[in-house]
């Protein structure tokens, strides 16, 4: 009894230290996507390089595809963009663009300098896919499966730590399955 | 020798005067320029229907905008709050019913999106949680305040008034 009245102010401290700690651990601009697990929103969007030509989801299904959301105007874009780059040339995983609300000769030639390492580059324009995949800020990166399935969300632009510690292993897991 | 007191004093207290009310005459005019622009922008839709229009804002009151956290998208200005402001506005003109609506938000965005969270069982602290902590505080107090009232007063010191008496306590007997 006489314990409990030292160790009982000290256990809450702790539990309150413990969530603060964890609290401020937390990102709280990172929203839980809904989408894990569920399949990808269906998509019809013209490409960037030729209007004409369309590309659907399902066109993609078969394979494990990487969606990138992008815009020229958004600056974490450019910063992430080496990135994007070197997974193309690592051929990791075929990246395809996703030109969230840009406009077409901007978004070119943010490309023709920055270098394409996209399959393809769909043109969202009026941003309406992008809302399907709950996107809220752009770059956005998507990770979709065979089955069309969505695999992995990453808000934000990405860092060589998450494409070694979360994509990588995803990657190496999803292309094990066959 | 006055005069070189009374100088400094002067010149203190107007100083912060002055520097609140420029600060505020800015800040007004500030408010003034950015506001103005901002209702006039609003009010093109509103006086289309206003029926409509006062339920497009009524469900994107409940909707936090995800790019400026702390605001509802019908608060917010921000690019995609109005985007999905005109997704509302549109899934309400097609005939879909209020729940429809806040379904097409959380489908793609989550309950994060709700400014009501559901009741569900993570989020039972959450809703619950005060009510609980409330009850559980009356309690101990209860607790403490009935053990207080069975202690006799020799468990308590004496209250003194400021002259070093005791106050209200029984005259020490023999």
């Amino acid at each position: 009894m006489k314990y409990l009245r030292f160790l009982l102010p000290l256990a809450i401290f702790a539990g309150i230290v413990l969530f603060l700690g964890v609290g401020l651990g937390l990102n709280p601009r990172e929203v839980p996507s809904p989408l894990i697990g569920k399949p990808a929103p269906a998509f019809t969007l013209p490409r960037l390089d030729d209007a004409s030509q369309q590309v659907s989801r399902e066109d993609l299904l078969g394979k494990v595809w990487m969606l990138n959301v992008w815009a020229s105007w958004c600056g974490p874009c450019r910063d992430e963009h080496p990135l994007v780059n070197d997974i193309a040339r690592r051929q990791l995983v075929p990246v395809y663009g996703l030109n969230y609300k840009d406009a077409r000769p901007a978004a070119a030639g943010w490309l023709a300098n920055l270098g394409n390492p996209y399959r393809a580059t769909l043109v969202d324009a009026d941003g309406r896919v992008g809302i399907d995949y709950g996107v809220y800020g752009v770059p956005e990166t998507f990770i979709i499966d065979r089955k069309g399935v969505v695999r992995f969300k990453h808000t934000g632009p990405l860092t060589p730590d998450v494409i070694r510690s979360k994509i990588e292993p995803l990657l190496k897991e999803l292309n094990a399955q066959g | 020798m006055p005069k070189v007191e009374t100088r400094p004093a002067r010149l203190r207290w107007p100083r912060p005067a002055a520097l609140v009310l420029s600060l505020g005459l800015a800040l007004t005019a500030l408010t003034a320029m950015t506001a103005l622009p901002a209702s006039a922008r609003e009010a093109a839709p509103a006086t289309a229907d206003p029926v409509l229009e006062a339920r497009v804002m009524r469900l994107a009151s409940e909707l936090r905008c995800l790019v400026c956290q702390n605001e509802t998208i019908a608060a917010s200005h921000a690019d995609l709050a109005v985007d999905l402001r005109n997704q509302v506005r549109e899934m309400l003109r097609q005939g879909r019913s209020d729940a429809e609506v806040m379904r097409y938000m959380t489908d793609r965005y989550g309950d994060f999106v709700l400014y009501r969270p559901p009741v569900k069982p993570t989020t039972w602290v959450l809703w619950y949680g005060p009510a609980a902590l409330l009850v559980g505080g009356i309690a101990v107090l209860a607790l403490v305040l009935r053990r207080r009232s069975r202690m006799g007063a020799d468990a308590f010191e004496p209250d003194r008034d400021d002259d070093g008496r005791d106050a209200g306590q029984p005259a020490p007997r023999g």
